[in-house]
């Protein structure tokens, strides 16, 4: 088990429920006959493979919320998806309360994934259009046989009572309900099968703004409540700095910065935490300049070598595209992935300028 | 005073409906000057985008323009057929949307789309007219913008798109751009560089924005002023900083006290309690009243008029806070469970 706990040294020192040891997907698109026919003829095609999550080593403590922040398509949802059990790793571990998912046997599986949940982004598209809420919420525990059939009634309306969902409307179809009351029957099913991790995709993003404070307020209540664990998938970090204790920041597949979530929005580390940090649109700031992050996330295809940040990063250096940076201990339950946190004692925060890191390179 | 580049008075819109007649937006007025970025704020339904459309002309049947009036440089919008529109719209007034493919047709190269748009309103040569496209792609960051002329909108990232619509919208330097939630599909990063080059582009051509939002924290950053509308009226205005500072109206106090950040972390949000109001069943009194803890007996009769307040601003409530939200004031209205 110490094994387990030492993989991620940002978790909470308790045995975790879910861990993820150096997990990889990759997806491949094969070559078609037309070009598998090219080959013949020495064109020398290869097969594409994107690196949607590429090492990945990550525990979650029973009864924390861990945000999983990025731009598009640094495989945050994919990650998430591992984590749920939709997708299974190409490589690397999954391991529920210490047990290796992929070894488990039917029933000790369908038992894992039952405990982990997953609400999506769309309240609308997540919910079949021709099955009443009370099918919704209750097909599932009725065939993962957690109730009796004839108990359904009074299960769905005591989950729906629970979301802040009038029972008297179980009858109804998802297209009678607006966004946020879709958003609640989505977090009802997922808690029908008695879940202890959720898993939210992005899923307050589709809400009005105040439609989404009255869903995280929810999703605050039912964690004292029934004590689950979080792990959640926003682009939006000011909801990710409401309502999780640790953030994961990913890059092109790879986690970047693991730390608390005050420690890495009071003082971001890597550059790209930086950089994103500095561009979230907030009430506080009044007017003012928005400076940009030069470029776009570069295509998962061909990233760049070494660290995928360096050409984006303001502070790059000879080292950056060669060596790919390990994430590291930079303090206590902080990691992060940067060359900068070797290259000198002090850390670089965000006053170090660019000439200083310039001339270190220079120098070395 | 100077007379301002977009002025809109008393401007309702109404769509018939199945329903009865529904008033999408009810009175709305507001100025712009050159220069200056009004934030239009609101949640769905709220009307906020139909404003927008109104603007540039864009209302089609079952909806119409029931009263009011758009004046674009002093010149009237209301009531001119759709040929006179066609030459104020994409020149005086431009549009970008939330979506950059409602901009772009997606079987059409650039160059074409962008050379039509300029040659639309003036006497150019074709050469003139994708030298002045290609500077302007150039102009939003767009990297290599003579071989990117000769693309079809799917050959661009979604940032990308958004800024060809962006530079399409500016071609003629309109006098006033409308922008209806154009960074809201996009990632942090990418909305920074739009907002940033948005801004800047305004401030070089004198060009009035109005930006369409539900985001209040990047009005916050970009606008000169803000409108907040709920229910198809402005029911607070004002500059930036003393609206999110000291909002007068509950709504405006709800809306900010929604926004998640850090110093609320782990305790609930003071969110409003219920849903956006069915435009076609509005209550007689103040719409916002059956969500409004300060509400009293006449917020559930008397609609409430536009009441001016010191430093150039103005609410509808007739209980106006007036105290910053996080006072007790405001505590005691928050709802703690749903």
């Amino acid at each position: 088990m110490n094994a387990t706990m030492n993989a991620d040294a940002t978790a909470p020192a308790v045995k975790p429920i879910l861990s993820l040891e150096h997990v990889h997907k990759r997806f491949v698109k094969s070559l078609d006959a037309a070009e598998r026919v090219a080959n013949l003829f020495g064109a020398g095609l290869q097969d594409q493979v994107v690196r949607a999550v590429d090492d990945v080593t990550l525990d979650i403590a029973p009864g924390e919320v861990v945000g999983l922040v990025g731009e598009s398509g640094c495989g945050k949802s994919t990650l998430g998806r591992i984590i749920a059990g939709i997708l299974d790793p190409s490589d690397g571990l999954v391991r529920f309360e210490g047990a290796d998912v992929a070894k488990m046997n039917g029933a000790d599986r369908r038992k894992a994934d039952l405990a982990v949940q997953m609400i999506f982004q769309d309240p609308a598209a997540s919910l079949n259009p021709r099955m009443r809420v009370v099918e919704i919420i209750g097909e599932a525990p009725v065939v993962h046989g957690l109730i009796a059939a004839e108990e359904m009634d009074a299960y769905v309306c005591g989950l729906m009572e629970k979301v802040g969902l009038d029972p008297a409307t179980r009858r109804r179809y998802p297209h009678q309900f607006s966004g946020g009351q879709r958003a609640r029957i989505n977090i009802a099913r997922a808690l029908a099968v008695q879940p202890r991790v959720l898993v939210c995709d992005e899923s307050t993003a589709a809400l009005d703004v105040s439609i989404q404070a009255q869903v995280l307020n929810l999703f605050l209540e039912l964690r004292r409540e029934l004590n689950l664990t979080y792990v959640f998938v926003s682009h939006d970090l000011g909801v990710i700095e409401h309502i999780a204790d640790r953030v994961a920041v990913m890059y092109l597949g790879r986690i970047v910065e693991l730390a608390k979530t005050d420690e890495i929005f009071e003082a971001p580390n890597h550059p790209y935490t930086q950089a994103l940090l500095e561009e979230v649109p907030r009430l506080e700031a009044k007017k003012r300049a928005f400076t940009a992050l030069k470029g776009e996330i570069p295509s998962p295809l061909r990233p760049p070598p070494g660290c995928h940040f360096h050409p984006r990063c303001p502070h790059v250096f000879a080292r950056c595209s060669v060596d790919r940076p390990g994430l590291k201990p930079i303090a206590e339950s902080r990691l992060s992935a940067c060359h900068l946190n070797d290259e000198t004692a002090a850390r670089p925060g965000r006053t170090r300028s660019a000439e200083t890191v310039s001339m270190e390179a220079a120098q070395g | 005073m100077t007379t301002p580049v977009l002025d809109v008075r008393d401007l309702q819109v109404t769509f018939s409906t199945r329903e009865g007649l529904v008033t999408a937006v009810d009175g709305v007025s507001f100025r712009v000057d050159a220069g200056e970025v009004m934030g239009l704020v609101g949640e769905s339904g709220s009307g906020k985008s139909v404003t927008g459309l109104a603007v540039l002309g864009l209302i089609d049947p079952p909806g119409r323009i029931a009263a009011g009036s758009i004046k674009v440089k002093a010149t009237e919008l209301v009531g001119q057929s759709e040929k006179a529109l066609q030459k104020v719209r994409g020149k005086d007034v431009a549009m970008i949307f939330q979506d950059p493919m409602t901009t772009l047709n997606p079987v059409l190269r650039i160059d074409t789309q962008m050379i039509e748009a300029i040659r639309a309103h003036e006497q150019v040569s074709e050469k003139a007219a994708r030298e002045r496209a290609r500077d302007a792609l150039a102009k939003v960051g767009i990297p290599s913008p003579e071989e990117r002329l000769n693309a079809y909108p799917n050959q661009f990232s979604g940032g990308m798109r958004q800024r060809v619509a962006i530079a399409t919208a500016l071609l003629n330097r309109p006098a006033v751009l409308v922008a209806d939630e154009p960074t809201t599909a996009l990632d942090v990063t990418i909305q920074a560089q739009i907002l940033s080059e948005v801004q800047a582009l305004c401030a070089e051509t004198g060009t009035a924005l109005v930006w369409i939002t539900h985001d209040l924290s990047v009005i916050a950053g970009l606008a000169d002023k803000v409108a907040v509308m709920y229910a198809g009226r402005v029911v607070e205005e004002g500059p930036v900083a003393d609206v999110l500072e000291r909002p007068i109206h509950p709504y405006t106090a709800g809306l900010i006290g929604s926004v998640p950040s850090r110093n609320k972390r782990g305790v609930p949000l003071a969110q409003i309690p219920g849903m956006t109001p069915q435009l076609s069943k509005l209550p007689p009194g103040c719409p916002f009243a059956p969500r409004c803890g300060y509400s009293t007996d006449p917020c559930r009769t008397i609609r409430p008029e536009r009441t001016p307040y010191p430093g150039g601003r103005a609410a509808r409530c007739h209980n106006p806070l007036d105290v910053p939200p996080n006072t007790p004031k405001a505590d005691a209205a928050r709802e703690l469970t749903p």
